[in-house]
């Protein structure tokens, strides 16, 4: 349990320090902006708590917020992923529910399932975001090809990461 | 209460999110320029709009009201205009005669009809007793004496001009100083006709024929008219004729003189009437 603790610990800053002082700092074509932060939302274990779910959710993504000076933006986006990944596993689960001792990763759920699952939480996050950003929905065909190239490029980047974990 | 409580642990996660989202965006609004300004933009436009709609609507219950406001301020405007001012340079002004302590009150009045091609000719005047009018006040124009005040309406006066055959006035031929009695022969409009002045008055064309001031009616020394010709008459008097000053046929406006201490003259003088005849 410590060990698990430390685990996601070390992933919560790991991730915080990635996302903050490389992906933020390098755009592809000016607008494809990747956030793999919410990597760890993704790969938190069945049973966190829905309540602690939300409240990581937002410490994970207002850290973020402090260091890109968005303060709100990132965390709301992040808190609302994070509501929406309970529905997204009820949606995904196997037949005979998620057993005890795994967690949403492409080792105990296979590649298939991994990438669904991130592809459709991704991509809600990152409409989320550019929309928050923008703050309006004028030109909303263009935040919205800018989320999804960015989502692209963001569970790109998650799975490759994953492949990393499964090692 | 129960119920409540198991309530709110049902949705705890939903209502959790819903505080922490809506916590997450006002952090957001408030510290970050953009999101707060492009947020009161919204506000404002919405706020304004549905304002604008409550207006409009409630503009429809003040409509009655709203209307019989602007029926009243028409008429209001309406009596302003001139065309319905009945005389419009209606002014008064007075003169302090400081030599003979006589003061005369002018009133204007504006003739609103008037003949001339008659042996008794009237003049009727726009002002009556409601502006001040009285009877045996003096009318004048710019240019000389026109008439009397016979008759007085609320509203309008008659003149009795100074072309009637039954209209005296005394004059006063100016140069020499010699008074006598101004009076229309029933001739052209533009003359008159001033008798009674001595023959050793030294009088030639052109002199002017004045008001002698001793009537309590017209103010004294008032144009009357200029002197066109004269000749003797019964022995040992003048009959001169003038060319009245007032030009009767393009009469508009004219003055009404009031002689502030006529009264007073006239009850001394009957006084002493009265203590001669005891």
């Amino acid at each position: 349990m410590i060990k698990l603790l430390t685990k996601y610990i070390i992933n919560f800053i790991v991730l915080i320090f990635v996302q903050v002082f490389i992906l933020n700092n390098f755009q592809f074509g000016g607008f494809i902006n990747p956030y793999i932060y919410v990597l760890f939302i993704l790969i938190l274990p069945f049973e966190t708590p829905k309540w602690f779910l939300l409240i990581i959710a937002f410490l994970l993504g207002f850290s973020i917020d402090i260091f890109s000076h968005t303060p709100g933006m990132h965390s709301s986006a992040t808190v609302f992923m994070a509501f929406s990944r309970v529905q997204m596993l009820k949606t995904l689960s196997p037949r005979d529910g998620y057993e005890t001792e795994t967690t949403p990763s492409i080792k105990d759920y296979g590649g298939k399932w991994f990438l669904k699952y991130t592809i459709v939480l991704v991509f809600i996050h990152h409409i989320f975001l550019f929309y928050i950003e923008v703050f309006s929905f004028s030109d909303f065909f263009i935040t919205f090809f800018r989320a999804t190239i960015s989502t692209l490029f963001s569970v790109a980047l998650i799975m490759v990461i994953q492949f990393f974990y499964k090692k | 209460m129960k119920n409540l409580l198991k309530f709110i642990l049902r949705i705890h996660f939903f209502l959790l999110f819903v505080i922490i989202e809506v916590f997450s965006i006002s952090i957001l609004i408030n510290h970050n320029n953009f999101q707060r300004i492009s947020y009161l933009r919204f506000v404002n436009n919405s706020s304004g709009e549905i304002y604008e709609r409550i207006n409009n609507f409630r503009l429809y219950f003040s409509l009655k009201d709203e209307n019989e406001m602007l029926i009243k301020e028409n008429v209001r405007l309406k009596n302003i205009l001139q065309t319905t001012y009945r005389s419009d340079d209606v002014f008064f002004r007075s003169i302090n005669d400081s030599i003979k302590n006589q003061k005369y009150y002018y009133t204007s009045a504006r003739v609103i009809n008037n003949t001339i091609n008659k042996q008794h000719n009237f003049i009727t005047l726009d002002k009556g007793s409601n502006d001040g009018i009285r009877v045996e006040m003096a009318v004048v124009s710019k240019d000389g004496v026109v008439g009397i005040v016979k008759a007085v309406s609320k509203n309008y006066s008659t003149v009795i001009s100074v072309i009637n055959k039954d209209l005296r006035i005394s004059a006063r031929h100016k140069k020499s100083g010699y008074f006598g009695s101004a009076y229309w022969n029933g001739g052209k409009y533009n003359k008159a006709v001033l008798s009674d002045i001595p023959l050793h008055a030294q009088i030639s064309i052109g002199d002017t024929i004045v008001t002698s001031g001793y009537s309590t009616i017209f103010p004294t020394d008032f144009p009357i008219g200029y002197v066109s010709a004269y000749r003797k008459k019964g022995g040992s008097f003048y009959e001169i004729d003038i060319n009245l000053s007032a030009d009767f046929k393009k009469l508009t406006v004219v003055n009404v003189v009031e002689n502030l201490m006529r009264k007073e003259k006239i009850a001394l003088e009957n006084e002493l009437k009265n203590n001669t005849n005891d």
